[in-house]
């Protein structure tokens, strides 16, 4: 269990449950690494990276671009909205170009479903994925682990509910895969519009009821609703929406167990979560993001070790 | 496969017991001096000497951490390689270190245990301290101040130090892979 079974991370539902652990681990002492004095280690020094975001982010390229520093490898970033893809060069192109200049690692983003898996085929370099439309969000999923399970010590058995928009939501996608792998029980909650048709076939239950799902669960992971992406409307207003799926103190503080509240951020406080909720002691929002370096760091380093 | 006992459980407790007093007659009262070992199997060498100094200097205050090197490696990609725990929950800032490792080979690795001890300050002053010196094997420009025993091998032989915590005895054997 040394060693990572896959060459890119292109989404959870690749990796196998020791993968998960492996990077877990891992990314536990990266974690003391970044608890020291001097945050960095020469890891990653003969190692170029290339981030390539081609949607917006501020999270996760933050992220990811202090995580390769801190290995110490070499960073170029590239943004599609000063770039030559307005002129119309296609992907492979693009990337195809930037691994001309010598670059081992692409992190990429990209607002299509699948980008990431079609790039791994075309071009020879080690792909993350950051981020593939609504399909797959690997990191972030592995990071909410990470935190689940520094705070519960085991995700074995808990309960985790995801509420909001689901369908639109590559986190909850890449949560749902990653959080049954660890073997935790999962459930969805959100305006039934909101819920992908096929979501039992992922052997996750739709609980409709905000009060109900939050009884039954250990951790709740709130999603932002990605107005971005709804071409249609899916409720009748967001002020619906918060007050029949928003988390408020009120309802937080009335549930008979002290449950972990979790968001992936960016967070629209007062719609699907209040500033009181976001800010209080059951909240590991800030957590989940101090995680993410380290958890970063763990893959890039587990997929820069891998032998060819 | 041949083996040849280098120091039996006799020898050992003798080595560790002479290696503690070596360290006394530098250090004194180790009032500015830290133990450090280097994961994985340094650590095992480093409690041992520290429980030694605790027992001759009537003291429980000597301090004793472990050093993960595995992000400060050279050969990371190379072979697969699991990182261990650090945990050094004192400052190391202008005091005397003791580099603390089983056996000393190559160099390569006490190369990388300098690098990543130099992350937690600027020490003082750091010595290194093996159990077993494979002389003439270096690869790189390192030197041990203690030594527990020298040995002459070659790089097709294994030395293989066991520790009572782990493998239920104290010995070191050299091994023909």
């Amino acid at each position: 269990m040394s060693s990572l079974s896959v060459n890119h991370l292109l989404g959870i539902k690749q990796l196998s449950k020791s993968d998960i652990e492996l990077i877990l681990s891992t990314a536990k002492n990266f974690k003391e690494v970044l608890n020291r004095p001097i945050k960095k280690v020469p890891s990653l020094r003969d190692i170029t990276v290339a981030n390539l975001f081609f949607e917006n982010s501020t999270r996760t390229r933050l992220s990811f671009e202090l995580a390769q520093k801190r290995l110490s490898a070499d960073v170029v970033n590239f943004s599609a909205s000063n770039s030559s893809v307005k002129k119309g060069e296609t992907l492979v192109d693009t990337v195809n170009n930037i691994l001309a200049m010598k670059v081992d690692i692409l992190v990429m983003r990209h607002a299509s479903p699948g980008a990431a898996i079609f790039l791994s085929r075309k071009v020879n370099a080690k792909i993350i994925n950051a981020g593939d439309g609504a399909h797959e969000h690997p990191t972030q999923a592995l990071l909410d682990a990470f935190s689940i399970q520094e705070k519960l010590g085991t995700l074995k058995g808990k309960k985790v509910v995801i509420v909001g928009d689901i369908l639109h939501s590559r986190v909850a996608l890449s949560n749902i895969f990653c959080l049954q792998k660890l073997g935790a029980e999962v459930k969805v909650c959100g305006p039934q519009t909101l819920i992908p048709k096929y979501i039992s076939a992922l052997g996750v239950a739709v609980e409709p009821d905000l009060r109900k799902a939050l009884e039954w669960c250990d951790v709740a992971n709130m999603l932002r609703i990605q107005l971005e992406r709804q071409d249609i409307k899916y409720f009748p207003s967001l002020r619906e929406y918060t007050m029949m799926y928003g988390l408020n103190k009120e309802l937080l503080d009335s549930l008979s167990k002290k449950i972990i509240v979790m968001h992936p951020g960016p967070i629209n406080r007062g719609v699907e979560i209040t500033s009181d909720v976001a800010d209080s002691k059951q909240s590991i929002i800030l957590e989940q993001v101090e995680n993410g370096v380290a958890v970063r760091m763990a893959v890039m380093f587990l997929l820069a070790g891998r032998q060819n | 496969m041949k083996t040849k006992i280098l120091l039996d459980k006799v020898l050992f407790d003798i080595t560790l017991k002479r290696m503690a007093h070596q360290l006394i007659e530098v250090h004194n009262d180790f009032s500015e001096t830290v133990i450090i070992g280097l994961q994985p199997r340094g650590i095992y060498l480093a409690r041992r000497i520290q429980n030694e100094l605790q027992g001759i200097l009537k003291t429980n205050s000597i301090l004793c951490g472990d050093l993960d090197i595995t992000f400060h490696r050279d050969d990371f990609r190379k072979k697969e390689l699991i990182p261990s725990r650090t945990n050094i929950d004192f400052v190391i800032e202008d005091k005397n270190v003791v580099l603390v490792d089983d056996v000393l080979f190559t160099g390569r690795t006490i190369r990388a245990g300098l690098d990543a001890l130099i992350d937690f300050g600027r020490p003082r002053d750091i010595e290194l301290m093996v159990l077993v010196d494979r002389r003439f094997s270096r690869n790189v420009p390192i030197q041990a101040k203690y030594t527990g025993i020298t040995v002459d091998s070659i790089s097709s032989q294994n030395v293989k130090v066991e520790w009572k915590e782990t493998d239920g005895k104290d010995k070191v054997t050299l091994v023909d892979k």
